[in-house]
């Protein structure tokens, strides 16, 4: 049998095959292209499910149940939302799936130089990039999962993840078939912050589209996105790669993992760490390097969640966790930013006229 | 800029022991209450000092370029090209000190009319550039000819026989008079040429600054020149020539004799050998024109070029013969500096949005480029060959004065105004002629002691950066982009203050050239102490010029009292990547040589660490 239609490396994946491994793992598959590097990771396809479906004779019985519902139904909806995922929950995954599954998870570890590697367990849907249908957030996401077990758990939990109340009531309402709407599951190593942040690839305070600015803080990249701390923040111009602003704030908390109980706590910024710079120069010119990768693979302005691991000792190494387009200059009509004139004289013309405001 | 307030002009402070100093300089130059409509006008313009090209008080004399500049800068403005809403820049002195405002059209309803004619006259020019351009190249080289060949002649006992027998019918008396005219009217006349292309370079740099801010408002300026910077400037000429002698010595095995003594046992050891002979006609060759270079900004009468002493040319070439024993490279890094320039305009292009913005980009870009090999070029002919040689030519009319007592030291005639030198001549040469006494020996001795010791007080009082009120918008291009009279600079002089009023560990500078360093200082108040360098020192310097660049060789950042974005120490930090603060107005004072500092050259703060 033909497994690479089971399981498919993000390397592998691209923005064609949505269908076969979801939004996610395909815009994730995107950046790898873009030689952006995201933390390592594979698709369980469609195909995948489509098959336990299949061999746990679910498919025609999940039509069957969710037969002849409609969106007022709240109490139907949500009993047979229980009765499918149970199904799903209890249904036995075949031994070539399990392997395939179980493989690429042990490749995933040495790749990673990582025994039981920590992975997130996300659902990558189908319909997520409809126009005006986004399912994203209504699917499940499992963080800091170790070993094959767990995960074949948690995989199953996001294929089931397909039959909440509240996606099969938006499919009813939205008029989508369910039999046409699968899912497909990512699995990604988790990243282990040292520091993260968030970049864009012009100065959002300026609109200066020559500059990258970074924002950074330790741990997870929470504290920066929540804005529950002022982070560091540095700007690079993006012609000569030089760092050409550096502010070192004073950062008071930040979020990591407890590596007893693998859950995130949100701790006090030791006194020396506090104002000490969260990223180091070369590091800043690394991320700099990928916002313009990325903003040139999707040829406008981006907003990029990132993040930094210390695994090896001597090195860290950066990740692109999430991007997404840049929203309030990117949506600001392309004008000339000086009206068009034919000559250079007359623009000398009009600069003389408007003389310098000095007040 | 709602609390940057300037005293009066009619308030600023007479300092006590100095009373009459006006006499120093013509009549107009001083601010006077006695006429209500001139004191109006006074109060109400905006009058900041002239610190760029004055860091000292005024000469008497070296007034000169100052009127001359006075009128040329303004009659280009107003009266030739008629620059739409500007008229000329209006000058007077305080205390010694070079006070300017621009002035700008009043009357709203001109300015159509004006707009017009400024597209056709400053159209012209722009697009004959180049032509244009050899065509003042001419005239200036005519007139720096007729310079050196002016003969300032000394008045005989006798007049020869040849004034009778050619009948010629003229005395040297009169040709003394004629000859220090002329020497004024050359003077005057270099610096008409010396703006002919100036108004119109710097609005099409000002602008496209203006148009690369506006686009990318994070550019730093240093980013813009570089952009629109020229590679065959003259600018780095002579210094050329001091790294192609030092080659040259090497190539012939001559080297050896270079190192050691002055210029002129250096010269004579030369004539010993006929590769040494050779050098010394490459040396001599070399000097003309490019060793009229000034060691200073050119302005001032004590800015002496390498012509007037070889011994700065020679030690400066002894850094770069060292250099080449070292096997290390001394050629200008001329490819990485158009690589880098290719790079930046390549990368800002690329990141217009619009194709109407690329559009106008290449319209300014290719405009500020055309202009700018002027803008620093003109350097060269006009304020370091035509000033030096100028300098020396009123040596020898001041030597004259010397010997008939007018005055008793040759650097003593910088102390009288231009027309009072005319004056002092007619009575030289009327007593000469009659056979009597001049009046002037009586005078001018006592006078230029007098002199002397206000100009020793006028240089220890420090000037206000401004007087007066501040206007709402500038159009005036120089003021913009010479002076950088802008809301930032304002509030740039607001935080000079405060640094110098409270916090001792900091020096403010403009940014010159971007870069961190930290090393320890090497003051060095003139270009001949430049041999005292030592590797990876920073240069603290009054200014720099051209004939500093071997300075550059050893140092690992510079910092100036004065300059801006264009200076020779901030352009030359830029090819070599090394960090300059320009502009400081104090770091030969307030820094010793050995004191540890840190440069920050982007934000243009010096830090003293140690």
């Amino acid at each position: 049998m033909d497994t690479s239609r089971y399981v498919i490396p993000f390397e592998m994946c691209d923005l064609s095959m949505v269908n076969q491994v979801g939004g996610k793992c395909a815009s994730l598959g995107e950046l790898l292209r873009a030689q952006i590097p995201v933390p390592p990771g594979y698709a369980v396809t469609t195909e995948s499910y489509e098959l336990f479906m299949k061999e746990n004779g679910l498919t025609d019985r999940v039509l069957d149940r969710l037969k002849g519902l409609d969106d007022s139904m709240v109490e139907e909806t949500s009993r047979a939302s229980a009765d499918i995922r149970g199904w799903i929950e209890s249904g036995t995954i075949s031994e070539f799936l399990e392997d395939l599954i179980a493989d690429n998870y042990r490749i995933l570890a040495r790749r990673t130089r990582c025994p039981a590697v920590p992975v997130a367990v996300r659902s990558s849907a189908t319909a997520e990039d409809l126009p005006g249908a986004s399912f994203a957030g209504q699917q499940d996401t499992y963080l800091w999962v170790r070993g094959v077990d767990d995960l074949l758990d948690r995989v199953r939990k996001c294929w089931s993840s397909l039959f909440t109340p509240r996606a099969i009531s938006y499919r009813i309402r939205m008029g989508f078939d369910h039999s046409m709407v699968l899912i497909s599951v990512a699995v990604q190593k988790m990243v282990r912050s040292f520091a993260a942040g968030v970049m864009f690839t012009l100065n959002p305070s300026t609109g200066d589209p020559a500059t990258v600015v970074i924002d950074s803080n330790w741990g997870y990249g929470e504290s920066v996105v929540s804005g529950e701390v002022t982070p560091d923040q540095f700007l690079v111009n993006k012609i000569t790669m030089e760092v050409t602003k550096k502010t070192i704030s004073d950062k008071q908390i930040y979020y990591t993992t407890d590596p007893e109980t693998d859950e995130v706590k949100k701790l006090e910024v030791h006194d020396e760490r506090r104002t000490s710079q969260s990223l180091l120069d070369v590091e800043i010119l690394e991320l700099a390097e990928m916002a313009k990768r990325i903003e040139k693979h999707y040829g406008k302005p981006m907003d990029i969640e990132w993040a930094t691991e210390k695994s090896l000792p001597y090195k860290g190494e950066i990740f692109i966790v999430q991007s997404r387009p840049e929203t309030v200059w990117s949506q600001k009509k392309t004008e000339p930013v000086v009206e068009p004139r034919k000559s250079a004289i007359e623009h000398i013309v009009a600069g003389l006229m408007m003389g310098k405001k000095i007040k | 800029m709602a609390d940057l307030k300037f005293p009066s002009p009619h308030e600023a402070e007479i300092i006590p022991g100095t009373e009459g100093w006006e006499r120093m300089y013509p009549y107009h130059y001083y601010f006077s209450t006695d006429n209500p409509e001139r004191k109006k006008y006074e109060e109400s313009m905006f009058w900041f000092y002239d610190g760029l090209h004055y860091p000292e008080p005024m000469y008497p004399f070296d007034l000169i370029w100052d009127e001359a500049w006075f009128l040329a800068l303004s009659q280009y403005n107003s009266r030739i090209f008629i620059v739409p809403p500007a008229m000329g820049i209006d000058h007077r002195i305080h205390n010694g000190y070079i006070y300017i405002t621009p002035v700008p059209v009043t009357d709203v309803e001109t300015i159509p009319k004006r707009v017009e004619l400024f597209m056709k006259r400053a159209g012209y020019y722009y697009q004959n550039w180049d032509k244009l351009h050899d065509n003042w190249e001419e005239k200036m080289r005519g007139i720096i000819k007729e310079l050196a060949d002016l003969e300032i002649p000394v008045l005989p006992e006798m007049e020869e026989e040849a004034v009778v027998t050619e009948g010629k019918g003229i005395s040297t008396g009169y040709t003394l008079l004629n000859a220090y005219d002329r020497l004024i009217d050359l003077g005057i006349l270099a610096w008409q040429y010396h703006f002919e292309f100036l108004n119109l370079g710097y609005a099409a740099y000002v602008f496209f600054v203006d148009f690369c801010t506006k686009a990318f408002p994070d550019i730093p300026l240093q980013k813009i020149t570089q952009m629109v910077g020229g590679i065959d400037v003259i600018i780095y000429r002579p210094d050329e020539e001091l790294k192609k002698l030092a080659k040259l010595s090497i190539d012939l095995g001559v080297d050896e004799i270079a190192m050691h003594g002055d210029a002129a046992t250096v010269l004579a050891a030369m004539e010993g050998s006929d590769n040494g002979k050779k050098w010394a006609q490459a040396f001599s060759a070399a000097r003309e024109p490019w060793f009229h270079v000034s060691t200073g900004t050119g302005w001032y009468h004590h800015d002496r070029s390498w012509n007037d002493d070889l011994d700065i040319p020679v030690s400066a070439m002894r850094i770069y013969i060292e250099k080449l024993r070292q096997g290390k490279n001394i050629d200008r890094p001329t490819a990485q500096v158009i690589a880098e320039r290719d790079k930046l305009t390549e990368g800002y292009r690329a990141l217009l949005r619009t194709d109407e913005d690329k559009g106008t980009f290449e319209q300014m870009l290719a405009t500020a480029r055309t202009v700018f090999p002027y803008v620093e070029n003109h350097l060269f002919y006009v304020e370091h060959w035509f000033h030096s040689l100028f300098w020396n030519k009123m040596r020898e009319v001041s030597r004259i004065m010397v010997e008939h007592g007018f005055i008793e030291d040759v650097e003593d005639v910088w102390y009288l105004k231009r027309a009072e030198i005319k004056d002092a001549l007619w009575d030289l040469v009327t007593a000469w002629a009659t056979g009597s006494k001049a009046r002037g020996p009586l005078i001018w001795p006592k006078e230029v002691v007098w002199r002397k010791q206000t100009m020793e007080k006028f240089r220890k009082w420090t000037p206000p950066d401004a007087m007066g009120q501040v206007p709402e918008t500038i159009t005036e291009p120089f003021t913009i982009v010479l002076w950088g009279i802008t809301s930032e600079s304002m509030s740039h002089w607001a935080k000079l203050k405060t640094v110098a009023e409270g916090d001792l560990t900091k020096i403010i500078g403009f940014p010159g050239s971007p870069g961190i360093v930290e090393g320890t200082v090497r003051v060095c108040r003139t270009v001949k102490e430049i041999n005292e360098l030592k590797d990876g020192e920073i240069l603290v310097a009054p200014t720099t010029s051209p004939s500093w660049a071997p300075a550059f060789q050893k140092i690992k950042a510079a910092i100036t009292d004065v300059g801006g974005v264009m200076c020779h120490a901030a352009i030359v930090c830029r090819e070599y990547g090394l960090p300059a603060i320009v502009g400081t107005g104090s770091a030969t004072s307030r820094l010793q040589t050995g004191q540890k500092v840190r440069v920050d050259g982007a934000k243009g703060e010096v830090e003293i660490i140690s």
